[in-house]
């Protein structure tokens, strides 16, 4: 493997020979080489699982917090010093289950981070029960008849919450997942990146053979700003679409929310109180 | 004509308004506590209210004092029910001494009861409304403060309504006045409660706007929170002074992201709060224990109310203690403040941002419903001379967040400031911050997470003493009791009795024990059902407390209930 600026050293890597995640690992390493982001004002935010290991791999900063809570962090860095890049990344049980709630109320807040979701449908760090997104009739150690319920369908929900990007890609396909995260980087507030990947141990229906079949690249045929037709391709379950589903350009971001009310964001590590205001406070009140 | 009134030489008066929420009880509170402190009065208001927007039974009652005051009392001087029911509610705090004044039906029918039919009054100014600022009034006029003080009052109250309801008021204050003065002069009724001129320049505060205030000036710069009371007014306060101090304020999905929101901000160089109350807590209790293991500072301020579950949501208790000394799987080093006091509220605010910025671990600062929705005068708050700086530095190449160090504190780079890379994870983890299930690294990070509290004794706060210093019998108590314990304890007269407060509960002052071990009783006073502080106290420092008296209704113990309960002790 060549060499990276990105690369950490002394590392031991904790997961299965053939994992999608040594893909994807490769690939971040690469996006961020060809975006050149410095080591050491890059954040990635991850929560626990297998994904949720990748910031270990990768030398940059990073916050890996509790299982299903990579987002409220990842949020909080991004407003408290707008001068980081910070990239959430975790998996799909956490990020989908654990942390549904926080993935629902981060696209309404439109914080400017990338988000990168390891999607294998299926629990690898825990050892194989299903996950929001299995399929259908899934079998696992603790559903042994298969999952009763119907998939999470995060684009679907992204788009109806009017994400500010939704975008899907392939582990396998390292051009086309290397460019959108890439792009994901660069947009401009949230930016979901589900990532298709197979796990090798647990998950012998979703493999590499059957991502390679059922996927398909979006092109330019599809509108990315037309919503329906972004809702349109999100349902689709015969056949996987790939690419950028929806993009909302223009949408207020969070720390947009935030300078509105504070005034122009600066790190906050350069804040200092404000004494006028605080003399002002206590004398309004003795005078009161 | 009647006996003359008995003249009180109390120097204290006690009002207490009583009707539902909705209507207006408010608006008296803070048009008298204003003209009370404007006159040179010490001011002390408390209420009590349900978990409701409209209708029910709420009472607000309001001291004014000669000397500083801040305890809640059972004594009713002036009762001003505005709704039925308010009597029954109120009844065992009514004396033979009790003014009432308001309604027919509302005021019972004894020689102290004054009918005033206040709504028919106010319809003449053309809304039911105004039989607030004719209440006001009345009260004005019953302590012989003077009409031009009501109108100042009422003009500043209602000025940004429009000029014919600013009039109207106006007209309505007036005529109460008269009202309390006839009702004064001919029952020869007397409130006599001394003023000096230099309370005129007291600031009326609030415990919420005390803990926010306190914050602000320890440096918080961010805040996310969930709505929960009796906790949301400290929050409140911050978004609504988030422009002038530049704070960030959030309202937040769920406690969970409020306080995983708050450690990601001081990760990357922030200095976050979260405000809430004891459900709200423990969602949070997770990310506590990611505070212990990530060393990353957090303050939280808790604003307690009964419990268990959703309890009573608007009254008090102090029953989260042991919630906040063991919230948090595994084992680390956190500190426990509980304040006073306003004054004691703002000034431990900012000592809890130092101490967990300077050892990096969690500060939990515990309030209760009673003190956050009191008002109170204070002669004022000390700026500090300069902002507080945070304790990080600037990180070199090779910079290892958990660098092993003889006090367990390893210095605290943040992301961006310097050319090092800052690592933390929830897992264990070495040095760099890389996660490791190594059984060494493991016992290491361990024992140095755990060092820390001795950095943190370092900072001991000696516990307040209040009383003789030959003393035989110690009272002890925390948070908002003090104040009501030590105004007992005067009323006792001189003995062999003093009072023993901790502002810092854990860990627990070594000094206590010196205390304590001079007392031949030891007594302790909690609002809880089972003694917390005092079982605290057995387990840290062997200390035996002899009785607890305890109180676990919703509401605050009362000067009267302190005093009664001290008596059996002299």
């Amino acid at each position: 493997m060549t060499s990276s600026r990105y690369d950490r050293e002394n590392i031991d890597i904790a997961w299965c020979p053939g994992c999608g995640n040594f893909s994807i690992l490769k690939t971040l390493k690469q996006a961020f080489t060809e975006l050149d982001l410095p080591p050491e004002r890059t954040v990635l935010v991850s929560g626990i699982g297998q994904a949720a290991k990748t910031p270990h791999y990768i030398g940059v900063n990073y916050f890996d917090g509790l299982h299903g809570r990579a987002l409220p962090p990842a949020t909080a860095i991004k407003v408290t010093n707008p001068d980081l890049v910070v990239i959430a990344e975790s998996g799909d049980g956490d990020t989908y289950g654990e942390g549904g709630n926080h993935f629902i109320h981060t696209i309404r807040r439109n914080p400017d981070i990338a988000h990168i979701v390891h999607n294998n449908m299926v629990y690898g760090l825990t050892k194989g029960q299903a996950s929001p997104t299995s399929q259908h009739g899934f079998k696992t150690p603790v559903q042994p008849l298969g999952v009763g319920s119907d998939p999470f369908n995060p684009l679907a929900v992204a788009i109806a919450l009017d994400a500010s990007f939704v975008a899907r890609t392939f582990a396998g396909d390292q051009q086309l997942t290397k460019e959108l995260v890439k792009k994901a980087i660069q947009h401009k507030g949230y930016a979901l990146l589900d990532v298709f990947q197979p796990c090798v141990t647990f998950n012998k229906i979703n493999t590499y053979a059957w991502f390679k079949e059922k996927c398909y690249n979006l092109d330019e045929t599809h509108d990315p700003t037309d919503r329906n037709a972004a809702f349109g391709k999100a349902l689709e379950t015969e056949r996987l679409p790939l690419g950028i589903f929806y993009l909302n350009p223009g949408k207020t971001t969070f720390e947009d929310n935030i300078a509105a009310q504070i005034g122009p964001l600066k790190p906050l590590h350069r804040h200092t109180v404000n004494l006028n205001s605080l003399q002002h406070f206590i004398e309004s009140r003795k005078s009161a | 004509m009647s006996q003359a009134r008995s003249k009180k030489t109390r120097d204290d008066v006690s009002i207490v308004l009583g009707g539902g929420a909705g209507q207006g009880i408010q608006t008296i509170e803070s048009i008298l506590t204003t003209i009370f402190k404007q006159t040179g009065h010490h001011v002390f208001a408390v209420k009590e209210y349900m978990s409701r927007i409209r209708g029910g039974l709420n009472t607000t009652e309001i001291r004014i004092s000669g000397q500083a005051a801040a305890a809640y009392v059972e004594r009713i001087d002036i009762l001003l029910p505005m709704e039925d029911q308010v009597i029954e509610h109120v009844h065992s705090r009514i004396t033979p001494d009790t003014i009432i004044i308001g309604e027919k039906g509302r005021i019972g029918s004894g020689p102290n009861s004054f009918e005033v039919p206040v709504s028919d009054i106010a319809r003449e100014f053309g809304n039911k409304l105004y039989s607030n600022t004719i209440m006001a009034g009345i009260v004005v006029g019953l302590c012989e403060l003077s009409e031009q003080t009501l109108a100042a009052s009422l003009e500043n109250y209602f000025a940004a309504k429009d000029e014919e309801i600013i009039r109207n008021n106006l007209a309505a204050g007036k005529k109460g006045v008269s009202i309390g003065q006839r009702l004064r002069v001919e029952n020869n009724l007397e409130f006599p409660v001394q003023s000096h001129p230099e309370n005129e320049q007291h600031m009326i505060i609030s415990g919420s706007e005390a803990v926010a205030l306190g914050a602000l000036a320890g440096g918080c710069n961010f805040c996310a929170a969930y709505p929960m009371s009796p906790a949301t007014g400290v929050f409140t306060f911050l978004a609504q002074h988030c422009h002038d101090f530049g704070v960030i304020v959030e309202q937040v999905e769920d406690e969970i992201s409020a306080i995983n929101m708050a450690l990601g901000s001081w990760y990357a160089g922030g200095r976050a709060l979260v405000s809430t109350s004891g459900g709200g807590f423990a969602l949070m209790t997770e990310g506590v224990s990611l505070a212990g293991m990530l060393e990353l500072p957090l303050v939280v301020h808790l604003g307690q109310r009964p419990g268990p579950a959703t309890g009573l949501p608007t009254r008090t208790e102090q029953g989260d203690l042991e919630l906040v000394l063991h919230g948090g799987h595994g084992e680390f080093p956190r500190l426990v403040l509980a304040p006073v006091s306003v004054e004691s509220a703002y000034t431990l605010m900012q000592r809890a941002f130092l101490i967990s910025d300077a050892c990096q671990v969690p500060v939990f600062v515990l309030t209760d419903q009673f003190f956050l929705d009191a008002m109170v005068t204070v002669p004022g708050f000390t700026i500090p001379e300069e902002s507080p700086s945070l304790h990080i530095i600037k990180t070199e190449a090779d910079y290892c967040r958990y660098k092993l160090t003889d006090d367990g504190v390893s210095p605290r780079g943040i992301p961006g400031f310097g050319q090092g890379i800052v690592c933390v994870d929830s897992d264990e983890h070495d040095e760099r911050g890389q996660i490791t299930e190594s059984a060494g690294m493991r016992t290491m990070m361990t024992d140095k997470r755990l060092k820390k509290m001795e950095r943190v004794k370092d900072y001991a706060l000696p516990p307040l003493f209040y009383g003789p210093d030959d003393y035989s019998v110690l009272v002890l108590c925390w948070g908002s009791n003090y104040k009501a314990v030590c105004e007992a304890h005067d009323l006792l007269g001189p003995s062999k009795l003093a009072v023993l407060c901790c502002e810092q509960l854990f860990p627990v002052p070594l000094e206590l024990a010196a205390y304590t071990e001079k007392a031949d009783t030891i007594v302790c006073l909690e609002n809880n059902a089972t003694g917390q502080f005092a079982r605290l106290l057995k387990a840290e420092l062997g200390i035996e407390v002899q009785h607890c008296q305890l109180k676990y209704d919703g509401m605050p113990f009362s000067v009267e209930e302190i005093f009664r309960y001290l008596e059996n002790y002299i």
